[in-house]
């Protein structure tokens, strides 16, 4: 035997001393989601201050979340693709294409009077065409190494345009069971709370805890992070990648049927900027463009700051419009602090 | 001596028109401390690309306990208890030492949670504290993001990684590159400790006093090929820099001397690292 390990003298060069924080509060402050819900707590105290009777009741609440329910099913496959470094412009239009697929099979077995058969096998029509769109997708990224950007632009003009082949560019009539809207659409499990938003939270929980906890999510920040690393530790790269695009897809489907649920309609030209606000949402919530880092939890803070704003802005009576100025500003601001944190770490 | 645990005969490795490895052996023995020393360029790092399964070779042969192999992936050589210190470190980032450390290997919660994927971040946090430990390594915070660490501490990480899973060989790409004094001796006493328990080190460093110190046997590569051999205690610093820079050529087997001065037109570019 050679030699012991020394006993752990202090390199000077190695070790600044850190001040005596505690690890878990230094970790909590770096964190992202910390800044962000910062962000949505004042917002929230400000309305209130300024409109402490109107701002904020149940039906306010209540309101948030149903509008912010689909850009977050949205929103939580989006955080998984920003997260492995990629991006996904289709999402709008998956979600439509999905959509117009479920309406036909409805408009022929029954229409809006149709009952649970059609409405079972139309939400499985548009779970499997997100599904496959998104798997398709992926597979563009991951084997033929075509840049994400390009594959779901393409894929975004793609979509609408098929689904607008289908419909002659109508939204046809007949597409949605009055059951479903009235069950999923406008009902509330006992009677409080929209089934719109227990989906929405059941969705987000379930690919919350999985990106948190599990395998798969560890895998997605490592490929974001450094997919050459993953790969030589045996991370099956492309796979992974491959079912990450197709989450997100699987997650337009789930969207379309919310949307047809809610609105009774395919709202064919209703969706082109869905992808902006998603992204812009996921962003605000501290993933970075770059991969590695982001969160499901800092995605709901940042589907819920438009929200917010936009109901605030509309209570106060303030033109709507200054909140697109507003997101606008916040969003720059949040990748520029990002590229910022990131250019300061990597000297370490 | 015995039999050797991992043999590289013949190897060659292109890029575009860049001869990385031309006919490159390599012969590591059981329980030995071997240095592959080389100039910048040499193929040091392609050679142990190949033999760790991360780049195929064009053509040549592996063997591992005398027996040819084809490592088609990283996996394939972990199978066979080789694992590696890239030079890059190969580490995320994003990811805390803990979750470095156990990437690929990850452990899991008992029962249906574990069968459902769930990690068990808690056991991956206290067997990368006592890994990290037995290194000799401070890290104050395993749970912070690798990016937030020394280059020192990304270091120790790699290094940690690989002697945490290592039953065999080991392959160190330049370790000591990015280390102050302390640090580079910690690590040198790590590649005792683990020769001592009976993994094969092989050391790439260009630290000619360090490899002697720590080396039994040298091997070194020019221009893609293997052109010397030595046993490190009757070796000096000066023969090992003549057999780098081509000065001394010491193979005396297989005729690679002779075609040394052919080798020598075709150069690859050097890359200017210190
Ligand atoms: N991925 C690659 N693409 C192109 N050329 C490469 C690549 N990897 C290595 N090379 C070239 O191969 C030669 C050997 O490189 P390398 O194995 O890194 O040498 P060393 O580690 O001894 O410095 C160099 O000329 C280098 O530029
Ligand atoms: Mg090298």
């Amino acid at each position: 035997m050679t030699a012991q390990a020394p006993a752990p003298v202090k390199d000077r060069q190695e070790t600044a001393r850190r001040p005596p924080v505690p690890s878990w509060l230094r970790r909590v402050a770096a964190a992202n989601e910390t800044w962000t819900f910062g962000v949505l707590a004042l917002l929230v105290a400000f309305f209130t201050a300024a409109r402490p009777s109107t701002f904020l009741t149940r039906y306010d609440i209540t309101q948030i979340a149903t509008n912010a329910a689909i850009y977050l099913v949205l929103g939580v496959g989006m955080t998984y693709v920003i997260i492995v470094a990629g991006i996904d412009l289709s999402v709008g239009s998956v979600l439509v294409l999905s959509a117009v697929l479920s309406a036909e099979y409805t408009i022929h077995h029954g229409g809006a009077g149709s009952g649970w058969g059609t409405i079972a096998v139309s939400t499985l029509i548009a779970l499997a065409t997100g599904l496959l769109w998104g798997a398709l997708q992926g597979w563009l990224v991951a084997k033929a190494k075509v840049p994400p950007l390009i594959v779901t632009l393409g894929g975004f003009g793609a979509a609408l345009g098929a689904a607008q082949i289908i419909t002659g560019g109508q939204d046809p009539a007949g597409a949605v069971s009055g059951k479903l809207q009235k069950t999923i659409g406008f009902g509330k499990l006992f009677g409080q709370i929209p089934w719109l938003v227990v989906i929405a939270f059941a969705a987000t929980l379930v690919f919350g805890l999985v990106l948190a906890f599990t395998r798969f999510g560890r895998y997605t920040y490592a490929i974001g992070s450094n997919p050459e690393a993953a790969r030589r530790v045996g991370i099956n790269v492309d796979a992974h990648l491959v079912k990450v695009y197709a989450l997100v897809g699987l997650l337009s489907g789930l969207g379309s049927v919310m949307w047809l649920a809610y609105f009774g309609t395919t709202s064919i030209a209703g969706h082109s900027t869905d992808n902006l606000k998603v992204i812009t949402a996921v962003v605000l919530g501290g993933a970075s463009l770059f991969g590695g880092r982001g969160s499901v939890l800092g995605t709901v803070i940042g589907v819920f700051i438009p929200a917010v704003l936009s109901t605030g802005l509309i209570i106060m009576g303030v033109q709507q419009y200054w909140q697109d100025v507003a997101i606008g500003v916040v969003l720059v601001a949040a990748v520029y602090l990002d590229q910022f944190r990131r250019r300061g770490r990597d000297h370490g | 001596m015995a039999q050797p645990l991992l043999e590289a005969r013949r190897l060659t490795k292109r890029f575009g028109h860049v001869r990385a490895l031309q006919d490159a052996d390599f012969t590591a023995y059981p329980g030995e401390v071997v240095a592959l020393v080389g100039d910048n360029g040499a193929g040091k790092s392609s050679l142990v690309k190949t033999l760790s399964g991360t780049i195929r070779p064009d053509g040549g042969q592996i063997l591992v306990d005398g027996s040819p192999v084809e490592l088609h992936s990283p996996l394939d050589a972990r199978r066979h208890g080789i694992e590696t210190v890239y030079q890059d470190l190969a580490l995320a980032p994003d990811l805390d030492a803990a979750a470095n450390l156990h990437l690929g290997r990850e452990l899991y919660r008992g029962g249906l949670l574990g069968r459902l994927g769930v990690l068990d971040h808690a056991a991956m946090r206290r067997s990368a504290v006592t890994a990290f430990a037995e290194l000799g390594v401070d890290l104050q915070d395993v749970g912070a993001p690798v990016a937030t660490l020394s280059g020192g501490q990304r270091q120790s990480v790699a290094v940690a990684r690989a002697v945490a899973f290592a039953n065999r060989i080991i392959f160190m790409d330049e370790p000591t590159a990015a280390l102050g004094v302390v640090q580079r001796g910690r690590v040198l006493d790590t590649v005792r400790r683990v020769r001592d328990r009976g993994i094969c080190v092989v050391l790439i460093s260009h630290n000619m006093p360090e490899v002697l110190s720590v080396a039994d046997r040298v091997e070194v590569l020019r221009l893609g090929r293997r052109v010397a051999r030595f046993t490190a205690a009757d070796t000096t610093v000066e023969e090992l820099v003549g057999a780098m820079t081509g000065a001394l050529d010491a193979e005396s087997a297989g005729g690679a001397a002779g075609s040394a001065g052919q080798a020598a037109a075709d150069a690859p570019r050097k890359d200017g690292a210190p």
